[in-house]
C-alpha cells in the first residue's frame, strides 16, 4: 500500500494560527472533491478555530481513563476503519496516556499514513528534540513532550506559519489564544516579545535547514559507508566548511553532534579544532579526550586537528584560512573574571581576525539546574 | 608618615588576599584530582528502554558518577574498521542527544561514546579495553536476539568485564522508548 502524504504546519509558539491553517487547508481540499476527516482537533476553545472547523466531518474521540480522570484521546482504528483521503490530526507531539497503542501521537500518525492516508497535522518548535535544549535556554520554559528532529524529515510538507512577535501579542492581548484571565500572566512568561523573538528565528532556521536537508535528500538514499559517493553527485548550493572548535573534555562533544549536525545539512565539511596551550602534556584525562574526540571525527568523517599555539584567535585564523572555513562554531565561554573582563570576548575577537564572511556561532552548554547541579 | 603606613598596609592586604587565592585555587586543583566513577550504558540499534536509562542515571546519580552511554555499531567486513559511519552516527546522535538531556535534567555528568567493531560484542569489548568503567548497566535484548545485545554477548560480558555488570531484565515499561527515527 502507498504510503500517506504527510504535511506538518509548524510554528513558533501557541496562537501563530497553526491549527487555524491545517484547517483552512482542509476545507480547501474538501471544497476540490477530497474525502477530508478531522481525526483529532484541539481548538482551545479558540472561536476562529472552531468556525473553520465547521462542516468538516470529526472522527469521534474515545474515552480513557487515566488516574480516574476520563481524558479524550484521539481513536486511531476509527480513524483508520474510516479511510478519509485526508486526515488533519493536531499536535502531533501529544505523548498519549499508558494503554494506548502507542506513546505518542506521531507514532499514531505513522500508522495512519501507512494505511495510505494522507495527513496534515501541527507541531511547535520547541517540541523538536534537539532544540528543547536551545528553546529552553532562550526562553526559560522546558516542555516535556517532544518528538525526534526526524519527524520533520519523514514529512513531504512543513509549513511554517509565520507571525511578527508584535502580532502574536496582539493576538494575545485580544484574547484570540488564552481566556482573559490568564492573559496577564502569559505575557510576563513565555509571550515576552524578546522571547517570541528568539523562538521565530529557531523555526526560520529550523524550516530553512530542512528545505536544505530536503533539498540534498541525502535521508533517503545513503547506504552505510557510500556518503561521499553519494553527496558528489548531489549539487551544493554553497561549499560549506565547519570549523568546531574543541576542547579535550566530555561537554565539546555536544558542540560537536551541533557542528555535525549543521554539517549535514548543509551538506558541509567538518573539522575539529584543538588549539593546544604550548607545553601542555597529553596524558592522563586529556589524552582520553583527545583520543575519544578522535574517535568521535574518524566515526562521522570528520578531521580533528590538533594546533599548538599560544594565541587561540591567530591559530584559528590561520586554521579558517587554510581549510578554506565558511563557518566556525565554539562552546559557550565561562563568565570572565578579574582583569580577564577588560578584554574582548572569544566571537568578536574571532571575527575580526577572520576573514569577511565567516560565521561564528556560539553553542550554549546544557544547563543543569543549579538545585541539581552538584 | 601617614602614606607609609597606608603603602604598607595595602602591600600586607595584597599578599594575604594572594595567598588566599592561591590557596583556594590549589584546593580546586586537588579537588578536581580525585578519580570519577563511570557507569557504561552501552546499546545498539535504533531505540533503548527510558527504564535502562533511568536505571543508569540512578546510579550514576547516587554513586556520584558520570554515565557513559555508549552506542555500540557494526561495520561490515567490506568496509575498513575505521571507516566513517554517517547513517549509523545519525542513529546515535540523535539517541545519545536525547539520553544527555535526561540526564542533565537529573544532574548527571555525561561523557558519551561511539563505538565500531565487527559485532556488537567486538565493539564491546573494544570500548572495555579503551576506557575505565566501574559499572555495566545492559538492557536485556529480545530473546531472538534482534534487538540489543543477545543473550550469548551477556553471557560474554559477565565473564570478561573488568567491572560490576547489572544486567536489566526485560519489563512490560521497556515499551517506552528513547528512539532515533532514521
Amino acid at each position: 500500500m502507498q504510503q500517506g502524504r504527510y504535511k506538518i504546519f509548524l510554528g513558533m509558539a501557541a496562537g501563530v494560527g497553526k491549527t487555524y491553517r491545517m484547517l483552512q487547508e482542509g476545507q480547501a481540499e474538501q471544497a476540490a472533491g477530497r474525502d477530508v476527516a478531522i481525526g483529532y482537533l484541539e481548538p482551545h476553545k479558540r472561536q476562529e478555530t472552531i468556525d473553520q472547523a465547521r462542516g468538516l466531518e470529526v472522527v469521534p474521540r474515545r474515552r480513557i481513563a487515566y488516574r480516574e480522570v476520563a481524558v479524550e484521546e484521539m481513536n486511531l482504528a476509527a480513524v483508520i476503519g474510516r479511510r478519509p483521503e485526508l486526515a488533519l490530526i493536531d499536535e502531533l507531539a501529544h505523548s498519549n496516556p499508558p494503554g494506548l497503542e502507542h506513546g505518542k501521537r506521531y507514532e499514531d500518525i505513522a500508522d495512519v499514513l501507512a494505511a495510505g492516508i494522507d495527513v496534515f497535522s501541527t507541531v511547535n518548535v520547541q517540541h523538536l528534540e534537539s532544540l528543547n535544549d536551545q528553546v529552553a535556554e532562550l526562553t526559560g520554559v522546558r516542555v516535556r513532550e517532544t518528538v525526534p528532529d526526524s519527524i520533520l524529515g519523514t514529512a513531504d510538507e512543513v509549513v511554517l506559519i509565520d507571525l511578527t512577535p508584535e502580532a502574536l501579542v496582539a493576538r494575545l492581548q485580544a484574547g484570540k489564544i488564552y481566556p482573559g484571565e490568564t492573559i496577564d500572566a502569559a505575557l510576563n512568561n513565555f509571550f515576552r516579545i524578546e522571547n517570541l523573538a528568539a523562538l521565530r528565528e529557531v523555526s526560520l532556521r529550523q524550516v530553512a535547514e530542512s528545505v536544505e536537508a530536503k533539498r540534498l535528500t541525502l535521508e533517503q538514499v545513503e547506504p552505510l559507508g557510500t556518503r561521499e559517493k553519494v553527496a558528489a553527485e548531489v549539487p551544493k548550493a554553497v561549499g560549506e566548511r565547519i570549523l568546531a572548535l574543541v576542547r579535550p573534555q566530555p561537554s565539546s562533544q555536544r558542540l560537536v553532534r551541533r557542528a555535525w549536525r549543521s554539517a549535514q545539512r548543509l551538506g558541509a565539511e567538518l573539522d575539529l579544532l584543538w588549539v593546544k596551550p604550548p607545553g601542555e602534556a597529553i596524558e592522563g584525562e586529556v589524552e582520553r579526550q583527545v583520543t575519544a574526540l578522535r574517535q568521535l571525527a574518524s566515526v562521522l568523517g570528520a578531521r580533528l586537528l590538533v594546533e599548538e599555539h599560544d594565541d587561540l584567535v591567530a591559530a584559528v585564523a590561520r586554521v579558517v584560512r587554510e581549510r578554506g572555513t565558511t563557518y566556525i562554531m565554539v562552546g559557550e565561554s565561562k563568565p570572565a573574571r578579574g582583569i580577564a573582563r577588560l578584554r574582548e570576548r572569544l566571537p568578536q575577537r574571532l571575527m575580526q581576525a577572520t576573514p569577511p564572511g565567516v560565521d561564528v556561532r556560539i553553542v550554549a552548554h546544557r544547563s543543569i539546574a543549579p538545585e541539581e547541579r552538584r | 608618615m601617614i602614606e607609609h603606613v597606608l603603602v604598607g598596609v595595602a602591600l600586607v592586604a595584597g599578599l594575604g588576599g594572594g595567598y588566599l587565592l592561591a590557596r583556594s585555587r590549589l584546593h580546586l586543583r586537588h579537588g578536581r584530582a580525585e578519580p570519577v566513577h563511570r557507569i557504561l550504558l552501552p546499546f545498539t540499534g535504533t531505540e533503548i528502554s527510558t527504564r535502562a536509562v533511568d536505571a543508569a542515571l540512578r546510579l550514576a546519580r547516587a554513586e556520584d558518577a558520570e554515565l557513559m552511554p555508549a552506542y555500540l555499531a557494526e561495520v561490515p567486513m567490506r568496509l575498513p574498521l575505521d571507516c566513517a559511519i554517517p547513517k549509523e552516527a545519525r542513529s546515535a546522535m540523535a539517541m545519545l542527544e536525547a539520553i544527555e538531556q535526561r540526564a542533565a535534567g537529573q544532574g548527571v555528568p555525561v561523557d558519551a561514546r561511539i563505538e565500531r567493531g565487527r559485532s556488537y560484542r567486538h565493539a564491546l569489548a573494544r570500548l572495555l579495553e579503551a576506557e575505565d568503567v566501574d559499572r555495566v548497566v545492559v538492557p536485556a535484548g529480545d530473546s531472538d536476539g534482534s534487538e540489543g545485545l543477545a543473550g550469548e554477548d551477556l553471557i560474554w560480558l559477565l565473564e570478561k568485564a573488568p567491572a560490576e555488570v547489572v544486567i536489566l531484565r526485560p519489563a512490560a515499561e521497556d515499551r517506552k522508548l528513547i528512539r532515533a527515527v532514521a
